[in-house]
């Protein structure tokens, strides 16, 4: 008797063991299969085009000839903006949350910020075209171009059509969404300072300034880093709200209100009207330069956050 | 006022000028998905379906669609990631083989959506010859999966091992003290990363595009193209129709508040189970 009790545990234990084993080698045969299909879709456009498809600027579904340079430059530019816009922002935020604010005020506006991270992405693109970009023309691009232009470098970025959308709206769109993120793993490393440190800072005589900048800052700088990568992450592969502000135009300029395209917006934008195979295949290399990218920047940012 | 003084009173007030732009950002997203959902709102949206061009009608079918969808994806992912996330959390913390699962599960939950659904494509559209709601499906449930494992790990290992000792030491195996005591004790927190990643999949739009697709029909076919309310909400929030710009804006707000709602469950249901528990 006993010892059917014991075979039957010890058949439980094995079954429970192989299904919870392979459920978790699940995971890796996704992350593979999601490459194996990337190179295999993409295949006939890269052997057609070579090394070349990342450099060519040339984006033509009519002549099919393909290059993702202009897509690749779309999705590079939009999201250094975004991340040169929030990784300040969401840093002084964190500080404002964790350092400066008292706890009631705090606390509710920690959980507003938390809000915009729940707001699907297609929600920021509708906004950022329908609500968002019209102000942006009348409310900045206007008046960048009688006052802007004219500087030396950076005055070529705004010298466009004030027509509201483009690179860098989609730029500051991104910078939206990925503010919350920045924001919640900033404060999050802040908070787990020790108290005492704050308060030998204060102790000698340091102004909040002083403790935030050169005690409390330094001490999260991993964290931090980490916490801009992984929006950058988050940036690169953004889709919706991106195609709905970024104009689509296959193209690199120097002007950031002009109408381009990222590598996420040119697919969803294009795959389901894509006819021939060549401009299928052409669509799913550049998922796979995507994939290489973002794989990338978050490894790189999770190693940083788990030091 | 001393140069101290007068750079740390602008440093203090460039954080809260910070906070105060994230808050403007959200008041302005939720004023507008307000005013303009509301002016579309009404019984119709659920007793009517999708419209053709310039014409009146409803959502009903791209709710119905949407919330099989999620539903069925949830059902798949969630075993799955509970067993995934379970193995993690037995595994020895400095076991190589863990870490790398770790890792990878990581960057599966960052993985751009549009990839997933580009797999999903090349797999499962391709092979069967058809966009389809299975399809769909699939590529919402490998997004929900990675979300699930990593909760699911980090709940068990917040399970006290005198527990597990405590059911070993009555000579219960392994299986049921995983399953009946430590999956008891976690519950309410597994049950949490479940909603979650049920809010995180019910916003996605890329990875249906080339999946589920879209449907003007009312349909519960699995097989056949299936209408959902993001990809509804991407074509009519494009279209030059009014009729449709307004029922886009009228889906944003009803997936904006659902979204919303699961959240705040998410938050509330695991003091709710807890509170249900210490009242028996």
């Amino acid at each position: 008797m006993l010892s059917t009790t014991n075979a039957r545990a010890v058949d439980g234990d094995s079954i429970f063991q192989r299904l919870s084993f392979s459920s978790a080698i699940l995971i890796l045969l996704v992350l593979i299969g999601i490459l194996i299909s990337l190179i295999d879709g993409g295949w006939q456009a890269l052997s057609e085009f070579g090394p070349g498809f990342v450099f060519s600027n040339e984006w033509d579904p009519v002549g099919s000839q393909f290059g993702a340079a202009s897509a690749i430059y779309g999705t590079l530019v939009s999201s250094l903006i975004a991340i040169v816009i929030a990784i300040p922002a969401g840093l002084g935020t964190a500080i404002f949350l964790a350092e400066l604010a008292p706890r009631w005020i705090s606390k509710p506006v920690g959980m507003a910020i938390e809000l915009l991270a729940a707001v699907p992405s297609i929600i920021y693109g509708m906004w950022g075209l329908f609500v968002f970009a019209p102000w942006f023309s009348e409310g900045f691009q206007f008046w960048a171009l009688e006052n802007l232009v004219g500087l030396p470098v950076i005055g070529a970025w705004f010298d466009g059509p004030p027509i509201g959308i483009g690179l860098l709206t989609a730029g500051l769109i991104l910078s939206f969404m990925i503010l919350p993120i920045i924001t919640a793993l900033t404060r999050d490393a802040l908070q787990t300072i020790p108290n005492v440190v704050r308060e030998a800072a204060y102790g000698v005589g340091a102004t909040p300034f002083e403790v935030i900048t050169r005690v409390l800052l330094p001490s999260i700088r991993n964290a931090a880093v980490g916490a801009g990568i992984l929006g950058l992450g988050r940036a690169l592969g953004e889709t919706m709200a991106v195609a709905f502000v970024i104009g689509g135009a296959n193209r690199i300029e120097t002007s950031l209100f002009m109408p381009a395209s990222s590598i996420s917006s040119t697919i969803a934008q294009q795959f389901n009207e894509a006819t021939n195979e060549m401009h299928i295949s052409a669509l799913i290399s550049l998922g796979l330069v995507l994939f290489v990218l973002t794989f990338l920047v978050m490894g790189v940012a999770r190693l940083l956050l788990k030091k | 006022m001393s140069p101290r003084k007068l750079k740390n009173y602008t440093f203090m007030a460039a954080c809260f000028g910070c906070a105060l732009f994230g808050l403007v950002i959200l008041a302005s997203v939720l004023y507008s998905l307000i005013g303009k959902g509301l002016a579309g709102f009404g019984l119709h949206l659920f007793t009517e379906i999708t419209p053709g061009p310039g014409s009146n009608g409803g959502l009903k079918n791209a709710i119905i669609g949407s919330l099989m969808l999620t539903a069925l994806s949830i059902v798949i992912a969630t075993p799955l990631g509970v067993l995934a996330g379970t193995w993690l959390s037995e595994s020895e913390k400095s076991s190589k083989a863990a870490e790398a699962l770790r890792f990878l599960n990581g960057m599966l939950m960052s993985a751009p959506s549009i990839l997933v659904g580009l797999f999903v494509y090349k797999v499962i559209v391709v092979t069967t010859g058809g966009f389809s709601g299975w399809a769909g499906t699939v590529a919402l449930a490998i997004l929900a999966l990675p979300i699930i494992v990593s909760t699911t790990e980090e709940m068990l290992r917040l399970v006290p091992t005198t527990l597990k000792e405590a059911g070993s030491g009555l000579g219960v195996s392994r299986w049921r003290v995983m399953t009946q005591l430590c999956y008891r004790a976690a519950g309410p927190g597994i049950m949490t990363g479940i909603l979650l990643s049920m809010a995180r999949i019910t916003g996605e739009t890329a990875p249906l595009l080339f999946t589920a697709l879209n449907s003007n029909f009312m349909t519960t076919d699995m097989s056949q193209p299936m209408a959902n309310l993001p990809v509804t909400i991407y074509q009519y929030a494009m279209s030059p129709y009014e009729s449709w710009n307004e029922l886009a804006w009228a889906g944003a707000l009803l997936i904006t508040v659902f979204i919303l709602i699961i959240n705040l469950l998410a938050t509330a249901l695991p003091r709710w189970i807890k509170a249900l528990r210490a009242a028996k």
